[in-house]
């Protein structure tokens, strides 16, 4: 069996470990005897809505934000969203999940287009604010996401998207209503960003069995042994969920003590 | 005797701490100096007969610093250095108030001049504080995104710093790192470009983990004709035609020699202290350091010949009849380099990686995905993974699929202990930790090494 993934813009989107997400999906695949072939689209290719099965965009300094948002309305949007109503898997990570939302607005009061396949809006409240920087924990379907957040955007979702999960511990899309990320058929937006797939298992295989289904009518994915990645998962969500009181003193003991660079 | 009580309070601090095993005492007594007299580093520096230099830059800060203190040593001056990698305005006000007699003058001010590693978003305040002679800039990679935020925003700090330098300042840029060459333009004084020649190391394109894409003129996507790691090498943007640079100081690889044609077309060559691209880019970096300030060739040859490493930077220690290496890596940058140099090495490799994820390493741990562990595949006998995040380390090694046993112990004494346990006698142990992990294993490796029993009786 055959999948194929389109990999949006990864020259521009790709501040923090994004890559780390179709590792995990190519070798999860290769280990069920899927090959998975991974396309790298960049701004001006053409993107065909029949030839992907699962789609990625990973995270953006703001600069490389705008040099992909008109290339994404203008050009990949339309097929995008033909390709999320008609069933492929969307994963689209911090830059990737605003871009995917409604519209852009950024510190400067710039507004970038988004795709508006999520009812989402983000805001970056300016310059001065406070990033939303840290471990995350989300309940999802039962079970818990683990990763890290680091943005400066608010992210609010409007009557028609539904939040992926529930924040556990971290701030999630705005740090105000405990929404995390949002979902909308098959496309998956999140702030858990980089290494999001790699200490959440349950979550690529997910991902692999909707985009089977779509493809082959069938979705049985063989059990992987995922020890380690749960070992991580359960370190992450232990460290998520770590008092932040206590963290505060730590990080004031160890700024002190052990980091001469702590500011 | 008027006597200085901000510089006598901090040195009694850096004492006392040194006493009571609290470590070396070299940011805590800056902060308190700082907090009695907040105007105490320009006053201090105002007493540096050399004035100062300042070294910034995401990878080779502390080997750059380090060289260049041996040829300024060499030179017949007086360095004022922190040494420790302290490199906040506390660690340089700690520095200089160490450096300071009670009365807060310097010794043989004349001949002083102040060496400080400043970190990337301390260079601003470092400057308007010190008014430096000499800036050097080294490059600029992805590295604690959870506390700076984005790389762009580091460039955005230099810019402005090196727009408010004072107008005599030379400016030392690395013409490779396409964002530290545009900073030509917003200098006020004198520019040194320094860059290497192409030649059998480089790689065909950047590496994943590359930064600056981008034309820092017009956006364009830039074009490499060479890249001798990461993002740095002979970029052009096609679009609108800016290319890098013409250095004035011209470096090229040669086996383990580094030749040099200086800013007056003279051509050089020095032994290159440690190996690896990236350590190339120290020493190179410290000779257009040298030549900013008007040191002689010869104490640049002598500097060099001298140098005894940096803590943890490449460090060999024999620990009970095994070669121990340390090797700190703490960014995608300088993992691949170290890496890359790793596989130079004949035989397969025993390795010991150390992840934590302490404030001073980036509490994000993501960066370890933008790692090509995959240049290992093949050449490693096993490796055990440790630290506070080993189990994501351990992950990653997994997904890199090396061909090798890959064993999790996350207390890095217990890992370290294993580790050399399997190493047979004789046999070489690299050890690869990020920053608060250096400062861990470092300390006990030092420990054991001086009493040789110890690790033996508990090793397995």
């Amino acid at each position: 069996m055959r999948l194929r993934l389109a990999w949006l813009y990864p020259r521009h989107m790709n501040t923090y470990g994004d890559r780390g997400n179709i590792i995990v999906l190519r070798e999860r695949c290769a280990a069920r005897g899927i090959e998975l072939a991974v396309e790298e689209l960049g701004p001006g290719d053409r993107l065909d809505p029949a030839r992907y099965d699962l789609y990625f965009l990973g995270g953006a300094q703001d600069r490389e934000q705008r040099l992909v948002a008109g290339d994404l309305a203008a050009q990949k949007g339309p097929a995008l969203r033909q390709a999320v109503e008609e069933g492929a898997v969307v994963l689209a990570v911090c830059g990737g999940y605003q871009l995917l939302g409604r519209f852009y607005r950024s510190a400067e009061g710039e507004e970038l287009p988004g795709l508006g396949l999520f009812d989402a809006w983000t805001v970056h409240p300016g310059p001065g604010a406070r990033r939303f920087i840290g471990n995350v924990a989300v309940s999802w379907e039962g079970g818990t996401l683990v990763g890290f957040e680091n943005h400066g955007g608010r992210t609010y979702l409007g009557p028609g998207a539904r939040p992926l999960g529930r924040v556990l511990a971290g701030y999630g899309n705005n740090g105000q209503d405990g929404g995390e990320g949002a979902l909308y058929r098959n496309a998956f937006g999140t702030y858990l960003h980089g290494p999001l797939l790699p200490k959440n298992p349950h979550l690529a295989d997910r991902l692999i069995a909707l985009a089977l289904a779509r493809r082959y009518g069938e979705a049985s994915l063989s059990p992987l042994d995922d020890a380690l990645a749960w070992a991580a998962h359960r370190r992450a969500l232990r460290l998520a969920r770590r008092r932040p009181i206590l963290r505060r003193w730590a990080y004031a003991l160890g700024g002190a003590l052990t980091w001469p660079g702590n500011r | 005797m008027a006597v200085d009580a901000a510089v006598l309070a901090a040195k009694g601090a850096s004492f006392l701490l040194r006493r009571l095993g609290l470590g070396g005492g070299t940011a805590l007594p800056g902060l308190l100096a700082l907090r009695l007299d907040p105007a105490l580093l320009p006053r201090l520096a105002a007493g540096l007969g050399q004035g100062a230099l300042l070294v910034t830059g995401t990878n080779g800060k502390t080997t750059t610093a380090r060289l260049l203190a041996g040829m300024a040593r060499a030179a017949g001056l007086r360095p004022v250095a922190n040494a420790a990698g302290s490199n906040l305005v506390r660690g340089i006000a700690a520095a200089l108030s160490q450096a300071a007699g009670p009365d807060g003058r310097l010794g043989e001010g004349a001949r002083s001049l102040g060496l400080f590693e400043v970190d990337e978003a301390t260079l601003p305040e470092a400057a308007r504080l010190l008014s430096p002679r000499a800036v050097v800039l080294l490059n600029l990679f992805r590295d604690q995104l959870d506390r700076y935020g984005e790389v762009d925003y580091v460039a955005s700090l230099w810019r402005g710093a090196v727009a408010t330098l004072p107008p005599a300042a030379v400016l030392v840029l690395n013409a490779d790192d396409p964002t530290l060459a545009s900073l030509a333009q917003e200098a006020r004084g004198p520019v040194l470009l320094y860059g290497l020649a192409p030649g059998p190391h480089c790689l065909p394109a950047p590496e994943h983990a590359a930064d600056a894409r981008w034309c820092p003129s017009c956006a364009g996507e830039l074009a490499y004709q060479a890249v001798h790691y990461a993002h740095l090498g002979l970029w052009r943007c096609p679009e609108c035609g800016l290319c890098r640079p013409a250095p004035h100081l011209e470096g090229s690889l040669d086996g383990d020699r580094l030749l040099l044609r200086l800013p007056d077309g003279a051509q050089r060559s020095l032994p290159l202290p440690l190996e690896g691209t990236y350590a190339a880019y120290d020493a190179l970096a410290a000779v257009a350091a040298a030549l900013a300030l008007g040191l002689p060739w010869s104490a640049i040859e002598e500097g060099v010949a001298g140098f005894g490493g940096a803590f943890g930077r490449q460090e060999r220690l024999t620990v009970r009849g095994r070669q121990v290496q340390v090797v700190l890596a703490k960014n995608p940058a300088g993992l691949n380099q170290v890496l890359r140099t790793l596989c130079q090495r004949p035989g397969p490799l025993r390795l010991a990686l150390f992840l934590n994820d302490g404030l001073a390493d980036g509490r994000d741990v993501s960066w370890i995905w933008d790692v090509d562990f995959e240049l290992l595949s093949g050449r490693v006998a096993w490796a055990v993974a440790s630290g506070s995040r080993a189990e994501d380390l351990a992950l990653r090694l997994h997904y890199a699929r090396l061909g090798a046993e890959v064993t999790l112990e996350r207390r890095p004494v217990a890992a370290l202990r294993l580790a050399l346990g399997r190493t047979p006698p004789g046999e070489r142990l690299y050890v690869l930790p990020t920053y608060t992990a250096l400062l861990q294993v470092r300390e006990v490796l030092a420990r054991w090494a001086g009493r040789p029993r110890f690790w033996e009786e508990a090793a397995p």
